[in-house]
């Protein structure tokens, strides 16, 4: 019989919580959000407030959402990192509470293999080179012996926290990435800013200085917005250029946040089509922080048996991708 | 022969100036690392108007696929010159770039080529060095991780006798702030409040 796994979902804005069966569906969704103020980034105190005072409501929707009564579960999945410690905390102790109650096993998830595993259940990808773009991870990267193998990544800011502190320093509302997009379509000049790729790494620190000057020199910002999206989003594909080469991946799966952009797509699929690779991207309901990514990949470490005693279940802000075992692929 | 052709995914006016500039930065820095005695092909023509580049080709394995057919010591001999290359070109001031076991070339089954220096550059900065020793380390990490230690542990050996154990020791130390700059951390979260100190005061 099929096991039914509640996962949460709390390493930064997003608070969510869902119920999966280990056949392969995601029988609920549900989420808030914690949005800061036009202008302002993430208060990982606030967003724990926020996350607190609606954290109930949310796991009450998945369940019903699901039409699964808490003693029907097999199991409760929690990402206990990487993001803010805070919020994360929030999560954790929800997870420890329903787990303790219903006296079912927790189960420890990394957020951004959920991402991955979300985006594998929803494509159909077996083995692809991944590319995940969100607030917190620019990585490219390909499953090998128990691991996610890094072959490259940001070194220093995420393209997430680029067009999110792109997007606050002219004004824009959270999230700042559909924002840019939408105004990058309005944009006809190109205006040349800092692109810097070595080896598949990227580096956004200076792109977001020099666009940042520019809008205060009074540049459009339609023009910025498409100038941004270009320059970055061209960085990303020539460094995932590199990497399908350099691994002769014929899969190339896009998740994460920033996977909904269309510009950024389509760049994608240009490469993957070159080197006869197929590009697939996550569906988009579940590109950004959700909990189906936490619940999914719960179900796949619940057939392996990786619990955790709630007394270890400590969070882990930093906690590294290349660093977990993974025995289900 | 190279050509860097036009990549449909950048727009026209930054895909032109990337090619045009790192075609003639290739060729010169491929001439430059050869006078430093670190092999590549022979560069004998250049067209910048068509990004082109003719030149000595490499017969052999990519050091990619060589090293598994190689045992330890070979493994380790090997790793070894690859780390002296590498403290050779940085002691004539290049930087490659782009340090894979795709751009390294085994001819003859002992003669190792860099290639590929698209990315090269003239620097001494540590920072520069940092990033080339990164890029080396992520390559032996993901692709040959069962080799992982043992392999960059001998890269790092060759390119200790090559420059020295000081400049050696500030380069490695870089190696691993730039490592930990992009990693996720609370900290790339956190830079996202430069105006709350503002609200602050």
């Amino acid at each position: 019989m099929a096991s039914l796994v509640l996962g949460i979902e709390s390493t930064a804005h997003t608070f969510g919580a869902s119920v999966a069966s280990s056949d392969g569906r995601v029988l609920s969704d549900a989420k808030q959000v914690y949005v800061p103020p036009t202008g302002r980034g993430i208060h990982p105190r606030e967003a724990a407030q926020h996350h607190s005072s609606i954290a109930d409501v949310v796991i009450r929707d998945a369940l019903v959402q699901a039409k699964v009564r808490p003693k029907d579960l097999d199991a409760v999945a929690i990402a206990l990192g990487p993001g803010l410690g805070p919020t994360l905390r929030i999560g954790a102790t929800m997870a420890r509470a329903i787990a303790s109650t219903v006296r079912v096993p927790l189960i420890p998830v990394h957020h951004a293999i959920g991402h991955i595993e979300i985006g594998a259940l929803t494509t159909g990808s077996r083995d692809p080179l991944v590319v995940l773009l969100s607030g917190g991870h620019t990585t490219i990267a390909a499953f090998a012996s128990r691991r996610w193998r890094i072959y490259g990544e940001t070194e220093d800011i995420t393209v997430g926290n680029l067009l999110d502190m792109f997007a606050r320093s002219a004004g824009l509302p959270s999230p700042g990435g559909p924002e840019i997009e939408r105004l990058a379509m309005l944009g006809k000049n190109f205006i040349e800013l800092p692109y810097t790729v070595k080896g598949n790494d990227v580096s956004y620190s200076g792109l977001l200085t020099a666009a940042t000057k520019l809008l205060q020199t009074g540049h459009p910002i339609e023009d910025l917005c498409f100038s941004v999206q270009e320059v970055s989003f061209s960085m990303l594909a020539e460094a995932v250029e590199r990497s399908l080469a350099h691994t002769e991946k014929k899969e190339l799966l896009l998740v994460g946040g920033v996977a909904s952009n269309s510009a950024l797509r389509k760049k994608l699929e240009t490469v993957a089509s070159e080197h006869d690779a197929t590009l697939r991207a996550v569906d988009p309901k579940y590109a950004g922080d959700c909990g189906a990514q936490i619940s999914w990949t719960g179900t796949l470490a619940f057939g392996r048996r990786l619990f955790i005693d709630v007394e270890r279940s400590e969070v882990r802000p930093r906690w590294r991708l290349d660093e977990v075992d993974i025995p289900w692929r | 022969m190279k050509t860097r052709l036009p990549k449909s995914y950048r727009v026209e006016a930054l895909d032109s100036s990337i090619r045009l500039t790192r075609t003639s930065r290739e060729a010169h820095l491929i001439h430059d690392s050869k006078r430093a005695g670190v092999p590549t092909p022979t560069v004998y023509q250049v067209d910048v108007s068509t990004c082109t580049i003719v030149m000595e080709y490499i017969d052999g394995p990519r050091l990619k696929e060589a090293l598994s057919g190689m045992d330890e010591s070979e493994v380790r001999a090997t790793c070894n010159h690859v780390g002296s290359l590498i403290g050779r070109l940085h002691s004539n001031g290049i930087v490659h770039g782009d340090l894979t076991t795709s751009n390294m070339i085994l001819r003859d089954r002992s003669k190792l080529f860099f290639i590929d220096f698209g990315l090269s550059d003239y620097s001494r900065e540590v920072e520069a060095r940092g990033v080339d020793l990164l890029l080396m380390s992520r390559a032996f990490k993901s692709t040959h991780f069962r080799l992982y230690s043992k392999a960059f542990k001998a890269v790092l050996d060759g390119y200790r006798d090559a420059v020295g154990r000081v400049d050696t020791q500030l380069v490695l130390s870089k190696m691993h702030e730039i490592e930990k700059r992009g990693r996720y951390s609370e900290r790339s979260q956190t830079t996202l409040l430069p105006d709350l100190k503002q609200e602050q005061v």
